[in-house]
């Protein structure tokens, strides 16, 4: 698989979000305004390719070396929680303006399924060191664009008039539908 | 009096606070795993065997978990039962198994989990936190089963695999592609409120 493939096919073809439905919670809540929408999506692109290279460190030089595969899920879940604690600190002290913008979403990463789901791929699908950087750096970069467009969508439809029956959630998940139908068009591409 | 608080922990997961009609927690799985009948129903009957494990392990141990470290410990708890499952359907129902894929070990990340251990069981005795974690597991079987039987009646023209329309019928593919899951689950949550009788 090209590199190039591997980017068109995650972001467009099989969105992370609108077609595995993968990270759909933060998707639904934090997408009432396109700026936070997109400090959600920065954040777990940084949380998301940082933690695949160190799922991937410790898959192949502990997980396998001692035979411990039926522990993978216990462990990936432990090493994303405490990378999200440490990229807070670490961030907190290092760049505070950084930490001002993803402050408030880093705390939300560690039960975002999206997260834990791609390291779990990478494993499943036995990509090399680089090829699951590009691949969970890939999705990430779908994830930030699926929520930014649907954003966008959402700010728009809070100006207009909805029946009392769609508004809220309802009038949400039909966007996504609608969103996810659009990015139906890109199926094919790249095969 | 305390049989009253009983049934009521018991039966508030499954109208009053339905964990995926209105309280819109695990979503992901919701979407994911409901293009059939069968696979919501068994994707439904993993969660709640999970939830009631761990409703039951937070309980007990809640008094030797330390205030700081909680939601990591919770953490824990959850995946080792999930692995369990997992470890379980791989060995009984394998087909079940290939067909919900990624999303079995993501039960660890569902937040009606987390979401329950919490709120419920970190605060009540193991009896109750059972009940509760039944209740709201079969709220989000029930929840899951519909919208799987919708999407597959819709999109596929069978129910529960078998064929209701005949081989010739055209059915409404859409359904059971991904911009269907949005769909059926918004009409889903529409009908859901009428009936409860929210406006």
């Amino acid at each position: 698989m090209s590199y190039l493939s591997i980017f068109i096919a995650a972001i467009f073809v099989n969105n992370i979000v609108l077609s595995q439905f993968l990270g759909i919670c933060p998707f639904l809540g934090v997408s009432k305004k396109t700026s936070t929408a997109l400090g959600m999506g920065l954040a777990v692109m940084f949380v998301m390719t940082l933690s695949s290279i160190v799922t991937y460190l410790i898959y192949h030089n502990f997980i396998i070396k001692y035979g411990l595969e039926f522990m993978t899920t216990v462990v990936f879940i432990l090493v994303i929680a405490s990378l999200v604690q440490i990229v807070e600190i670490i961030l907190r002290k290092v760049s505070p303006a950084l930490y001002q913008a993803l402050g408030i979403f880093l705390p939300l990463i560690t039960t975002n399924c999206a997260v834990l789901g791609i390291a779990l791929l990478t494993v499943q699908k036995n990509m090399g060191l680089t090829q699951s950087i590009a691949y969970s750096l890939a999705n990430a970069m779908g994830f930030t664009l699926a929520i930014v467009l649907f954003a966008g969508m959402r700010e728009r439809l809070a100006k207009s008039k909805l029946p009392q029956a769609l508004q809220g959630t309802p009038i949400a998940l039909i966007t996504a539908g609608l969103l996810s139908m659009a990015f139906m068009g890109f199926s094919g591409v790249g095969n | 009096m305390n049989k009253n608080i009983s049934i009521e922990n018991l039966t508030r997961g499954i109208i009053k606070e339905n964990p995926t009609l209105v309280m819109l927690l695990g979503m992901c799985p919701t979407l994911g795993v409901s293009t059939s009948a069968e696979n919501g129903l068994g994707m439904g009957l993993a969660t709640l065997f999970v939830l009631i494990l761990s409703n039951f392990g937070i309980s007990v141990l809640k008094n030797l978990i330390p205030e700081g470290v909680r939601i990591p410990c919770y953490i824990i708890v959850i995946a080792s039962f999930v692995t369990v499952i997992e470890m379980l359907m791989a060995a009984w129902f394998p087909a079940l198994y290939k067909s919900l894929g990624i999303y079995i070990p993501l039960i660890v990340v569902n937040c009606i989990i987390l979401g329950r251990a919490e709120a419920f069981a970190s605060k009540n005795n193991a009896f109750q936190s059972v009940l509760d974690a039944i209740g709201m597991g079969i709220g989000f079987t029930l929840s899951l089963t519909v919208l799987g039987s919708i999407r597959e009646i819709l999109g596929a023209g069978s129910f529960f695999g078998i064929s209701l329309f005949g081989e010739e019928a055209k059915t409404i593919l859409l359904f059971i592609m991904p911009p269907g899951a949005f769909l059926a689950l918004s009409f889903m949550i529409i009908m859901f409120n009428k009936i409860r009788g929210v406006k």
